[in-house]
């Protein structure tokens, strides 16, 4: 923390800005969960705009209500939804790094398109690491700016890193970006417990318009729609990756996200994979989401272009 | 359901694999399952990235970007096929959680010598007499499902959950028993508090219990209890 430097002024805070690095692991045996950004891509491609490495610390905005005023000139950009970002009262380009002068404001005002944007600054925000990452989890207590998963408000100071500012302006390649007002079709790896549901549910989890239910968070994301049925019910519990798709008694399948508990115990139809997990982070109350089974090594072969053009 | 052959690897994601040992709850899989994390650290090094044991399973997270799915299920399979219970399971480390068993902090206790046919006393007694093993660590930081309680002792949890459920409660729910690490929403049957640190983020290994301890909960008096650090305030029952 020696190199921490006022970075921001927290002037309003809205429903949910959290900070996050890659997430807190090696610590999940413990009951603790993985945390780090909702939307994987947008806050990889934030850091990567400003020069950062993997890793490194940015702010998690979650619908909007937040302004910001720059303590310093800074480097920074914003990555994600379009939630109608604001540089004092012209429109924040987006997915591009920016010059932002001491005293300008930054503002997040709603949704737009997508729900989740992130703000990366060259060199990184500054925070104790808590269990061994600044990943800012509410539920938990852990991590985030003041290190007791607080998140911000009116008054609230980040930290940033004392690196040098260096002039950038690099967009993120136009292929890069998604559209959030289009329906996103998630990739499934199909799981073990996929061969217990019947036939017509199977059928449905893959041809369904599902719904993205106002049940939604960073643990995870409810999906309303026909009602599927598997032939277990409940099973002891145990580990879940990130992405699980359980499946409850009441038939609606749930996604789950960075903060899901460790284990559960409900049957699953497999596991998105991370970068659609990214994709449904990013999608409001209503919203509409198919799920297409995918091979593991196509999936693989996605995943590892993604962290090849951003790392 | 059909008849599954085990130990089986079943997929859990781009870089996950569930390895399964066993079907149902049972304190023998607990050797099993710690031998198979100490295995599969030694095995995956730096290619690690969490595990996640539970009662009958364990949750191996790797590194895609260090190696492929199909390289972490040979290595799994090698792991399980040379797997051999952990001798040192019977000594595992045996964690005694003071405990404060009163009315006012266990508004259970009345329920659970109800059901049971025993006084409170006699719950009391049978809950502390029993060394408990963790099966999985969940729900919270720190928080240890724990069995078995004998099955007079077993209770269903709360038809309604309590809203807040404050830290270091002691509750029993089926056939299993834990203690709140922090003050959480909670639906097991409470009958005591310990004055026991459960997680702390300041401490090595931050948390007192894990997968595989063995565990004792000591009756203590309200003065020794207070003396050790427990909040003596009683319990507000909200729903």
């Amino acid at each position: 923390m020696s190199d921490a430097v006022p970075g921001f002024r927290v002037r309003r805070a809205g429903p949910l800005a959290l900070l996050q690095d890659a997430g807190r692991f090696g610590v999940r045996r413990l009951g603790v969960t993985q945390g780090g950004p909702a939307d994987l891509h947008a806050w990889a491609w934030a850091n990567r705009l400003v020069g950062n490495g993997w890793g490194t610390t940015a702010l998690e905005v979650t619908f909007g209500g937040l302004a910001l005023e720059a303590a310093r000139d800074l480097t920074l950009a914003v990555c994600g939804g379009d939630l109608g970002a604001t540089l004092d009262d012209a429109p924040l380009p987006l997915w591009r790094g920016l010059r932002v002068r001491a005293g300008q404001v930054v503002t997040f005002r709603q949704p737009v398109a997508g729900l989740r944007a992130y703000l990366a600054v060259a060199g990184g925000f500054r925070a104790d690491p808590v269990l061994g990452s600044t990943a800012c989890v509410v539920r938990e207590g852990l991590g985030g700016h003041d290190g007791h998963g607080q998140p911000l408000t009116e008054g609230d100071r980040l930290d940033t890193s004392a690196a040098a500012q260096d002039e950038r302006s690099e967009a993120a390649p136009a292929e890069v970006r998604p559209d959030y007002a289009a329906v996103p079709h998630l990739a499934l790896l199909p799981g073990a417990q996929i061969g217990e549901f019947d036939g017509l549910s199977l059928y449905r989890a893959f041809n369904t318009a599902w719904r993205v239910d106002d049940r939604a968070d960073r643990m995870g994301v409810r999906l309303t729609g026909p009602r599927l049925h598997c032939r277990l019910e409940t099973l002891v519990s145990e580990g879940l990756g990130l992405g699980a798709v359980q499946v409850p008694p009441d038939g609606q399948p749930i996604a789950l996200l960075n903060d899901r508990q460790t284990i559960g115990g409900y049957p699953r139809l497999g596991a998105l994979t991370p970068l659609a997990c990214a994709r449904l982070a990013q999608c409001l109350p209503g919203q509409e989401v198919r799920l297409t089974a995918v091979a593991a090594e196509r999936a693989l072969a996605e995943h590892r272009r993604f962290l090849a053009a951003v790392r | 359901m059909r008849a599954m052959r085990l130990p089986r690897l079943e997929s859990a994601g781009l870089d996950g694999w569930l390895v399964r040992l066993f079907e149902e709850i049972d304190e023998a899989n607990m050797p099993w399952i710690t031998a198979l994390v100490r295995d599969c650290e030694a095995a995956f090094g730096e290619a690690l990235v969490d595990l996640v044991p539970s009662y009958t399973t364990l949750l191996v997270v790797f590194d895609p970007l260090a190696l492929s799915p199909g390289e972490a299920h040979r290595r799994l399979a090698g792991v399980v096929a040379s797997l051999r219970p952990d001798e040192a399971a019977e000594g595992a480390p045996l964690r005694e959680l003071p405990t404060w068993y009163d009315p006012s902090v266990g508004p259970e206790l009345a329920r659970l010598a109800e059901r049971s046919g025993l006084s409170v006393e006699e719950v009391v007694e049978r809950h502390s007499e029993a060394t408990y093993r963790v099966f999985a660590l969940g729900f919270a930081p720190g928080f240890a499902f724990m069995g078995s309680v004998e099955e007079r002792l077993a209770c269903p949890r709360l038809e309604t959950p309590r809203k807040r459920v404050p830290a270091g409660s002691v509750g029993i729910a089926g056939r299993q028993t834990a203690a709140y690490p922090m003050a959480s929403p909670g639906g097991w049957n409470l009958i005591g508090r310990t004055a026991a640190v459960l997680f702390d983020r300041d401490r090595e290994g931050f948390s007192l219990l894990q997968v595989g301890d063995r565990v004792r909960f000591v009756p203590v008096t309200r003065d020794e209890f207070a003396r050790l650090g427990g909040d003596i305030t009683a319990m507000e029952d909200k729903r």
